[in-house]
């Protein structure tokens, strides 16, 4: 496997595009714009992933969160008129409160990174492993195997909450059942 | 500089704590529900930077938790993704049922218990 | 610069794709022939698909530039680039601006998996298929956003049935193609998500997987077939764009190079899902019989086929060389249609130098494959009356998805116990 290219400089590009598309996110005055700017950012996301050794957390994130889960948005935002929402109040009353809380929690970030790294580096780097070109296989096997799949019966009660939710949408959504 | 331009787990927690932060502030301030769910998929996004990142972490680690084959992490990150679209679908239905009875997007104006 | 020679003569001889080996210098090459190989076989789409519609319905079709109508493409490129470019004045200026450019950059970044030959693709991802469908699944987004940013009634109604149509088309073509990734985990033990793993799987069964477990591959292929109809928006599936309904659907506000662009991506879409087909049912880059007609004669012959194809193409044009009128008119047409048959014809003699023979022979397979499909495209367009939009949702939802749901589930318990299916069908392991 060969060693990674330019790394810092695609870190930095991708995370600039994913700070700069989540603030378009909660900036935009039109529904369809924001969900533009939310798709940039879970693409460069997927980027992120490939840089991180994880290609099949990447390729499930295209398919279903910018192929499928956007896709869903736009049709919503479609279908329900937003002509009168563009012109209206974008931010609640609470807006001051909401911003203060989320400073807060901010703040607490901060004072957590400053108390715990006193002169020691957080997350030393260990050895350097590319396990992409298994990935998959591996993850397949955590997810299905009957001796190593830990997580087996958790994929299918993941099952279960996905056909509930489809049953729930419908019912939803449908004016006669 | 220096500390910059060698990336590690630590840079992906510090873009993945500000999208969570850009997304708090997203669903308590915005009003159209649409962008309200939107904040929620950053806020589930940040969490699964995080996720990849450990992951990513534990793989150089010595020691029965860490190794190449400690992808919990991944397969942590595909559950919440699985739980993004269970809570998309779910969300944008009773968006449309909400909607058609009062003709608005906005969530202050969902205060009433009947109507 | 000797280190730059080196670097670049250093890929020639290691049996990777360029994206394994790491070579930047030849990734490059690759994508650039990729792109450029793309262009041609779109535009020579243009004119087949007008000159078979039109002999189907027995006319002529594009007679006028250039002999038998050969430039007529070059012609239609020129009229786009300098027609106005409208936006409209109510329209979403910089949504209405970037769609078409969603739709091409989806449409032509999925070739950077497709495996053209063991080591004639720009690279191989341990994730391929995934990556394929997740990308040509983003182009829908291009789609729903110039029908919206159109700001006009027909583009919305068509964004939306897209939309619809894709998104229920995308169910039933996972289910398809996961059906085939369990197969390739037959031989191995494990499966693989890679185009290239999965041709090579198909090489190391010793069928395509259309014949695996029949008829469980062909059913497979058909709804894969359909589905892929669906979701490039072609007839008898596009209601998206139905000129009897729609006026052009979501691409009616749309003029010159930015609808030049919408054509382009439409035509490497379908390219692109038929080269997912034929690399997960077709054998990909296998000659056909690998197991039927093996042994180094029939090797040979089959060596052979790309050359004498480009040479049956320079016979045809000789022959309507001698059939072109003898009028003083037709003079710079007969010349230029000869000279084109030369050029084929000379292509066709290059493919018989032996080294040159073993390097093509894979991509030829592939290009002839996919171009098969190409042509059941344009049958189809031919043949079929379009679908009304509530039919096209119940097959989709309650023919298509049972279908490979059922086919997934078959698939599954008769691969657990392959050896047995084998017996039963008189078939021995080699």
């Amino acid at each position: 496997m060969n060693p990674p290219v330019a790394t810092p400089f695609f870190f930095y590009l991708l995370a600039t595009t994913m700070i700069v598309g989540g603030i378009l996110v909660i900036t935009r005055k039109n529904a369809v714009h924001s969900a533009l700017a939310l798709i940039t950012t879970l693409l460069a996301q997927a980027a992120l992933y490939l840089m991180l050794y994880a290609p099949f957390v990447a390729g499930v994130q295209i398919i279903l969160y910018a192929g499928g889960i956007m896709v869903l948005f736009l049709f919503v935002i479609m279908l329900i008129s937003i002509e009168r929402a563009a012109k209206e109040r974008q931010f609640n009353k609470q807006w001051l409160v909401g911003i203060a809380a989320a400073a807060a929690l901010g703040g607490l970030f901060i004072a957590i990174y400053t108390t715990t790294t006193k002169g020691k580096t957080l997350f030393p780097e260990g050895q350097v492993s590319y396990g992409e070109s298994q990935n998959t296989q591996a993850i397949a096997a955590l997810l299905f195997d009957r001796v190593h799949g830990t997580y087996m019966f958790a994929f299918e009660i993941a099952s279960l909450l996905l056909l509930v939710a489809i049953i729930g949408a419908v019912v939803m959504a449908k004016k006669r059942i | 500089m220096e500390a910059m331009l060698h990336i590690t787990t630590l840079h992906y927690l510090v873009l993945g704590a500000a999208l969570f932060l850009l997304g708090v502030i997203g669903v308590l301030t915005r009003r159209n529900v649409v962008i309200v769910l939107m904040s929620i998929e950053l806020i589930l996004n940040a969490v699964n930077l995080n996720l990849v990142a450990f992951s990513r972490y534990w793989q150089g680690m010595p020691g029965h938790l860490g190794g190449p084959g400690a992808l919990h992490g991944q397969v942590f990150a595909i559950f919440v993704i699985t739980d993004a679209a269970a809570e998309a679908a779910v969300g944008l239905g009773i968006l449309i049922a909400f909607f058609r009875n009062k003709e608005t997007v906005n969530v202050d104006e969902v205060n009433l218990l009947k109507w | 610069m000797h280190e730059l020679i080196d670097y670049i003569q250093s890929y020639l001889k290691s049996n990777l794709t360029p994206g394994a080996a790491g070579n930047i210098f030849w990734a490059t090459v690759y994508i650039l022939l990729v792109f450029v190989g793309l262009s041609i076989a779109v535009i020579a789409m243009n004119w087949l698909e007008r000159k078979i519609l039109a002999h189907m319905q027995v006319r002529l079709g594009p007679m006028r530039v250039g002999p038998h109508g050969l430039l007529q493409p070059i012609a239609d490129a020129i009229k786009l680039l300098l027609k106005e470019d409208i936006i409209p004045a109510e329209a979403d200026k910089f949504v209405f601006w970037i769609a078409p450019f969603i739709v091409v950059l989806a449409a032509f970044t999925v070739f950077v998996v497709v495996p053209f030959g063991p080591t004639h693709a720009i690279t191989d991802m341990n994730i391929g298929i995934l990556f394929m469908l997740g990308v040509s699944s983003l182009s829908v987004l291009g789609i729903v956003t110039a029908g919206w940013a159109s700001n006009s009634h027909y583009p919305l109604i068509g964004a939306l049935r897209s939309s619809a149509q894709m998104v229920s088309y995308e169910v039933a073509m996972g289910l398809a193609v996961v059906s085939v990734i369990m197969m390739t985990s037959l031989q191995t033990g494990t499966g693989t998500l890679s185009m290239i793993g999965i041709v090579q799987a198909q090489q190391t069964s010793g069928e395509w997987f259309i014949f695996k477990f029949f008829p469980l591959g062909l059913i497979g292929f058909f709804i894969f077939a359909i589905a892929m109809v669906a979701e490039t928006n072609r007839a008898p599936f596009d209601l998206p764009e139905a000129e009897s309904e729609l006026t052009a659907g979501f691409h009616t506000e749309y003029s010159g190079f930015r609808w030049s662009l919408f054509f382009l991506a439409e035509y490497s879409a379908m390219i692109a899902v038929s080269s997912i087909a034929v690399t997960l049912w077709l054998g990909g880059w296998l000659r056909p019989f690998p197991n039927l007609l093996h042994g180094s004669t029939w090797d040979l012959v089959f060596s052979l086929v790309p050359g004498l194809t480009f040479l049956f193409f320079a016979a045809i044009c000789f022959f309507n060389v001698v059939r072109m009128p003898k009028h003083p008119l037709f003079k710079i047409q007969t010349m230029g249609l000869a000279g084109f048959g030369a050029v084929l014809g000379l292509i066709g003699l290059v493919m018989f130098v032996p080294g040159v023979r073993d390097r093509v022979g894979d991509i030829f397979w592939f290009a002839a494959k996919v171009a098969g499909f190409m042509y059941l495209y344009i049958w189809y367009r031919g043949t079929f009356p379009r679908y009304r939009f509530d039919q096209l949702m119940k097959m989709g939802w309650k023919v298509l998805l049972p279908m490979g749901l059922a086919l997934l589930i078959l698939t599954a318990v008769v691969a657990m116990r392959a050896d047995l299916w084998d017996q039963l069908r008189g078939v021995g392991h080699p």
